[in-house]
């Protein structure tokens, strides 16, 4: 050894050795969850830019620009207070249908349009993804990020429906914030579980509308939760009420609406599912999108 | 470095460090298979896949590329190295597997830091002006904000998309193919890489350019980094690297110094 040294020390080292000798590492490994975490928080600035970034984009070639993020909600809160409110009659018995239905829809389509992007978080990005290195769990966040602020349009304007259809301000409006945040939570987890999905199986993306149009069935966004209890049997009606959806949806119209129909009677228990759900879906879909690290953008 | 130096008590701990050579890249053996959905080829119709469902056999439009064939080399600080090789010889796929793109099934790839893969379809958002990619681009690189602030004028500066007029505040959808390939690699070529892949980005852009991006490589180089630079230009790769490994068919069939490769190389594809 101490001949050889002198011209190379690494001469005839099997490459195995030789690349642990030098500190090298096998490529595109996945680092430990630690570690991931630690990156993912020096890349919060990226992510930020990121979600501006798609947010600016998504308007770029509307005439309107970013008045559509106002516009969107509106147009959709009426149409379906059209059909639902008007000809369907849904509004029976209700004090204030168009608030409930709205508050609804505001805060289901959080969650629907998050998760619809989501899907496509790795397999819409795999340019970016193949050409700089950056923890991928960036993409999903983005995306929850950028729906968050598309959310804050559209509260405003449920803010404006609430407000001209009677509901007076009280001190239960400042329930909508952590409401609000434990849903964003509830989110992230899920974009990252559906976007490690939606890389693999690329069909996902085909079936996500159906899932998401029974999920929305399923949280009495357009009718009253009480059709619910009245319907089904018991047992199934305790399972919609841990539908989180559900829950969040309830929590808003707590806040905002006087007199909505709940179907959990209990407001500390929807609260504790509605924090269980938030940890339970957050940290589930982040340790499921990490374990898959390595993998994204092969293939 | 200084941490191995310090726990071996081998004789060479007394050598001057000059003499040792410090492999950034070890390729051992690696074999890259890959799997392409052919899409629509062969009998898709909704009964064979029902029968395949059935019978539990794979679907016929996926097939299996051996494109990398038990491929070993090892690349030192400070090198340039191109890849030669008529098209879908594996200097890609070769690429992507360093970069940790590409799984390798047999054999391993170890490599120091994380290597970056800059190639020519490495789409930013083609809805937002140049500068905002700029600024994305070297943020998910992992600068700082005020780094990047720093740097953008010079990124800008480098690409010269604002040659002809102020385009850097349009939409990257409106570039020539050129242009945003040249901004890409500006991006790229903005931070330090231990280990930087260059996938055929030098091809495009015109002749100023090319001549500004060697001249950028050479100084990524020099910054103690390696680079790998896949080329069909062979004048780029002369220019830039002092060795040159030859794939064909997945295998390497030819490995050192550049001047010596490309002649080998220019007679095979002479002769063909």
């Amino acid at each position: 050894m101490a001949n050889t040294a002198l011209a190379d020390p690494d001469a005839g080292l099997p490459p195995a050795q030789l690349a642990a000798r030098h500190g090298l590492r096998v490529a595109g490994q996945r680092p430990s969850l630690r570690r991931y975490s630690s990156q993912l928080w020096k890349y919060r600035h990226f992510i930020a830019a990121y979600a501006n970034a798609k947010l600016t984009a998504s308007f770029s070639n509307a005439r309107l620009g970013q008045l559509w993020q106002v516009l969107t909600p509106l147009t959709n809160a009426a149409v379906y207070y059209l059909i639902f409110g008007l000809v369907l009659e849904q509004s029976r018995g209700m004090d204030n249908f168009i608030a409930y239905l709205t508050t609804g829809l505001f805060i289901f389509n959080f969650t629907q349009t998050t998760v619809q992007q989501g899907t496509q978080a790795i397999s819409g990005n795999l340019g970016l993804i193949r050409a700089l290195h950056f923890p991928r769990a960036c993409l999903p966040l983005a995306i929850t990020v950028t729906q968050f602020q598309q959310l804050l349009g559209s509260l405003a304007v449920l803010v404006g429906i609430v407000l001209a259809t009677g509901e007076p301000i009280t001190l239960a409006w400042l329930m909508l914030v952590p409401a609000v945040l434990l849903q964003s939570v509830f989110n992230a987890g899920l974009t990252m579980a559906v976007a490690r999905l939606g890389a693999k199986a690329t069909d996902l993306k085909q079936v996500m509308p159906f899932i998401l149009r029974a999920w929305m069935y399923g949280s009495g966004v357009l009718y009253s939760v009480k059709l619910f209890s009245e319907n089904l049997p018991g047992w199934a009606t305790a399972l919609v009420q841990f539908n989180p959806m559900l829950v969040y949806i309830e929590l808003a119209r707590v806040a905002l609406l006087e007199n909505a129909p709940l179907l959990n009677d209990s407001l500390f228990l929807t609260w504790l599912v509605a924090v269980g759900w938030a940890i339970v879906m957050g940290l589930g879909g982040y340790l499921y999108f990490w374990r898959g690290e390595q993998e994204y953008g092969r293939g | 470095m200084v941490d191995h130096l310090a726990m071996s008590n081998d004789v060479t701990v007394t050598l001057p460090r000059v003499q040792e050579r410090i492999p950034t890249v070890v390729v051992d053996d690696a074999h890259v298979v890959y799997r392409v959905h052919k899409g629509s080829a062969g009998n898709t119709s909704p009964v064979a896949a029902l029968k395949r469902m059935v019978t539990r056999t794979s679907a016929p439009n996926v097939r299996e590329v051996h494109a990398v064939r038990g491929v070993s080399f090892t690349a030192y600080r400070g090198e340039a190295i191109g890849l030669i090789g008529t098209n879908g010889s594996g200097k890609s796929t070769l690429l992507r597997a360093i970069a940790g793109l590409l799984p390798v099934e047999r054999g391993a790839v170890y490599t120091q830091g994380q290597p970056s893969l800059l190639g020519v379809n490495a789409a930013l958002l083609n809805d937002l002006p140049g500068e905002r990619n700029v600024t994305l681009g070297c943020l998910a690189m992992g600068m700082s904000p005020a780094e990047v602030q720093r740097q953008l004028p010079e990124i800008i500066e480098f690409s010269g998309i604002n040659q002809r007029g102020d385009f850097a505040s349009l939409p990257m959808r409106t570039y020539s193919s050129g242009m945003s390939a040249r901004l890409r690699f500006s991006i790229a070529a903005a931070k330090k890489h231990d280990v930087l892949l260059i996938d055929e980005a030098l091809a495009t852009g015109d002749k100023a350019f090319r001549k500004r991006s060697e001249q950028r490589v050479r100084e990524l180089r020099e910054d103690a980094g390696t680079v790998f630079l896949v080329s069909h230009q062979l004048s780029s790769v002369r220019d830039t690297c002092e060795r040159t490994i030859w794939l064909e068919s997945g295998v390497i069939r030819m490995d050192g110094p550049t001047a010596e490769v490309l002649r080998a190389y220019e007679a095979f594809t002479n002769a063909k």
